[in-house]
């Protein structure tokens, strides 16, 4: 089989070296299945792994891959682990991660997973089954009105009406789930559509009419942004996911280093800069650097790239950056000037832009607003007590940084654990952390670590995978381990255990008098050790200080299947700093009060 | 807050008009009307959606229909000169003594009557919405028993010398 990039955008860009998107060369075929059509159009789409489970709606479509050797179907334990599994696959990758489910609560499983990525902006599509055409509508067995439920959280959603229009369909939804701002696509198959007979011939260029991103600039918003960045004194880059590509970001690693600008990322754009850099500020808003917050609130000019201004990172919006323009960069031309008003829209690829914004910006030193800065890093650096015989979180991950040298793809769950690793692990590359930031979803960590590793398999240059999670969050999907075991994906999963709900209990301690109503899992926790040898996964513990780095690397060296490590934390470690809710980003607490 | 009549080309798909209806009612977003029919295109359609909202408000959803797929076009017809008509079927109470009355504010207003029977007149009416408005209220005093409006329908002038 002879493999081509892919050009199917209308206005196609210039070819960028990340898409490892892949045109095959399927044969063509006559009276084919439905079904057929569809794993053809899947190969012909370089789609090499899936994830998902069978069902009544698809029997017929299981049946067909079963004659398919060079599709990888990775079969989950839940769908919602499909759907985070695809989609740590995407967010490692830039391919579309593919999803097939069945119909009713096949679908209805895997929403929260497009939600997830819908709200993250990945790649996926999602293949659902559904009763056949006749059926719908008539309350049958695993029927569920998939479209509808899944609308408001997928960037298109199609149901296909005959086997015909199969693979034309399976193309639009790939093109749609990576033009522009990426995000998920559900296609939703009768199971008659998958029976029905048709044709399969290779792929013609799809035109979607009504969807053509804006992928370069304005010339003219472009030189009006090069203008304040070369006559701004106190400026920062904020950046966002929208520049994890590696072109962009080695573009954004050039417009600060030439110019001196110094950097700060959202939760979503980390490792984009690397954090070893003098410029690199750290992470901004509710648990951003005392440093990433103060030049937000101090600066002249802020230039947003791939971001979109959330309220976890603005805090209070009327006191957001009081005294900055801002210029803002996003593919996306609603998020531009949504929270915050914009002095230089520019609608555009990051990329793209950036090419032509780059060389015309004036270097400057803007030694003053770098020695300020470096002010309030001497006063203010991220730091946590360590205390003899104690196995702090954050020290976890400061040696797993260490052992894996930042080169680690490191996945979270969400919570406390989440805010520790964006805080304390050294990125060193764009692509590096699969996080839920938009939607927030506890249990993603497991199931997206897993995806991330399958990518690794099929990579040339694998990297380990690190999957940090709670042990609240952990529990959610934790049997995707039986998964990650029955195809020997050697995920590493660290159990940052400190017996509760972490991030809501430090909420209860600083807002609710210490009131901790539910949020206690001590006690109740099973042995997570003991559960992973169960699932056929290897089980270790650390509970002393001087267990975490042997421990890491014992766990580092496992190859040949998932590692869960059991990390005994301190019960009530908080993070800090903290902007608190509806406070201005300058108003962070970096103690506790309460209880202390 | 000021209101606003967006025309939107779209896909005939069958997910177009709850998709758009979806994006209105997830976001907030007022739907003081919406109509929707076949446009010039075969396979397309033409839906005339007046909101209201504050310039932020608005802004927001003429990119956030842009942003859905079926979506061809958004034009926001309020930023110029355009034309814009309702159409209204009126089914109001009339008795001999009343018809009369009933049927000179009719031919007042340029509308027509569509149905009779003993006891009630059917009015059809098309205009601007305030003269709609105006129908309605001169017909109410005799009893409105039912009433279907359109919803407003818009396009760009094009002739501007006109106005």
């Amino acid at each position: 089989m002879s493999a081509e990039i892919a050009t199917r955008m209308p206005e196609a860009p210039a070819r960028e070296p990340s898409r490892k998107t892949r045109r095959v060369k399927v044969e063509p075929g006559y009276d084919l299945k439905g079904s057929d059509v569809l794993v053809r159009t899947l190969l012909e789409l370089g789609v090499e792994t899936i994830f998902g489970i069978p069902g009544g709606a698809i029997i017929d479509l299981c049946d067909v891959t079963g004659r398919y050797p060079e599709l990888n179907w990775i079969l989950t334990k839940h769908e919602q682990g499909a759907v985070h599994a695809a989609d740590g696959y995407a967010r490692v990758t830039g391919k579309v991660g593919v999803v097939l489910v069945t119909s009713g609560p096949g679908a209805t499983n895997s929403v929260t997973g497009i939600a997830t990525a819908f709200m993250d902006s990945s790649p996926v599509v999602v293949l659902t089954g559904q009763v056949p055409l006749r059926m719908i509508g008539n309350e049958a067995f695993q029927e569920v009105d998939t479209i509808g439920i899944t609308r408001p959280i997928t960037k298109h959603g199609f149901l296909l009406k005959s086997a015909g229009e199969v693979a034309d369909t399976l193309r639009k939804a790939f093109y749609i789930a990576r033009a522009g701002r990426p995000g998920p696509v559900v296609v939703d198959m009768p199971k008659d559509v998958l029976a029905d007979r048709t044709d399969y011939e290779p792929g013609e260029e799809i035109v979607v009419r009504g969807y053509k991103p804006k992928i370069f600039g304005h010339a003219h918003q472009i030189s009006r942004a090069a203008e304040r960045i070369s006559r701004a004194k106190r400026p920062v880059l904020y950046i966002g996911g929208g520049v994890q590509k590696p072109e962009a970001a080695e573009l954004v690693r050039r417009l600060a280093i030439d110019n001196n600008i110094p950097v700060t990322s959202t939760l979503m754009g980390l490792g984009a800069f690397p954090t070893d850099h003098p410029l690199w500020l750290g992470m901004l808003g509710m648990h951003g650097t005392w440093a990433a917050n103060m030049a937000m609130q101090h600066a002249d000019l802020i230039i947003a790239i791939g971001a979109r201004f959330d309220d976890r990172v603005t805090g209070r919006l009327e006191e957001f950056a009081p005294n900055a323009e801002i210029v803002h960069i996003d593919i996306d031309s609603s998020v531009i000037g949504k929270n915050v008003p914009v002095d230089v829209p520019i609608v555009g690829d990051a990329y793209h832009v950036l090419v032509d914004l780059v060389p015309l910006v004036q270097p400057a030193d803007h030694k003053e607003w770098l020695e300020e800065i470096a002010e309030w890093q001497r006063k203010h650096p991220l730091r946590y007590r360590r205390e003899p015989g104690v196995v702090k979180p954050q020290y976890v991950v400061e040696q797993l940084s260490e052992v894996t040298d930042g080169d680690a793809i490191m996945v979270t769950d969400v919570g406390q654990h989440q805010m520790w690793v964006a805080q304390y692990y050294r990125f060193k590359h764009p692509k590096s952390i699969v996080t839920s930031g938009g939607l927030g979803t506890m249990g993603f960590g497991v199931p997206a670590a897993m995806g991330a590793t399958v990518a690794q398999k099929e990579s040339e240059h694998a990297r380990p995978v690190v999957a940090v999670v709670g042990d609240g969050g952990f529990q959610m999907t934790f049997a995707e381990i039986i998964t990650a075991a029955a195809y020997n994906l050697p995920v590493k999963v660290f159990v940052i255990n400190n017996g509760y709900l972490g991030m809501v209990r430090q909420w209860q301690q600083l807002f609710y008098s210490c009131r901790y109503v539910k949020t206690a899992l001590y006690g109740a926790n099973p042995d997570f050790a003991k559960v992973a040898e169960a699932f056929g996964a290897r089980g270790l513990v650390i509970s002393k200080p001087e267990e975490v780095r042997p421990v890491i690397e014992e766990a580092m060296k496992v190859d040949d299947g998932p590692v869960v490590v059991d990390v005994r934390v301190r019960a009530d470690e908080n993070v800090f700093p903290m902007v608190p809710a509806g406070a201005a980003l300058h108003e962070m607490i970096e103690e506790e009060s309460c209880g202390e | 807050m000021a209101q606003h009549t967006i025309s939107v080309l779209v896909e005939q798909t069958f997910d177009a008009l709850p998709r758009i209806a979806g994006l209105f009612s997830g976001r907030g977003y007022q739907i003081d009307s919406i109509s929707v029919g076949e446009a010039e295109e075969p396979g397309m359609a033409r839906m005339t959606i007046v909101t209201h909202g504050d310039e932020k408000i608005i802004e927001q959803i003429n990119k956030q229909l842009n942003k859905i797929v079926d979506v061809v076009k958004v034009t926001d017809l309020t930023e110029e000169p355009f034309v814009e008509r309702e159409l209204a079927l009126v089914k109001v109470s009339a008795t001999q003594s009343t018809r009369n009355e009933i049927m000179q504010i009719v031919n007042i207003f340029r509308a027509k009557i569509i149905d009779i029977s003993p006891k009630t007149l059917t009015v059809e009416c098309t205009g601007g919405h305030a003269k709609v408005q105006a129908i309605i209220s001169m017909l109410r005093p005799f009893g409105i028993r039912e009433i279907a409006r359109t919803g407003r329908v818009a396009l760009k002038r094009e002739f501007r010398g006109e106005t």
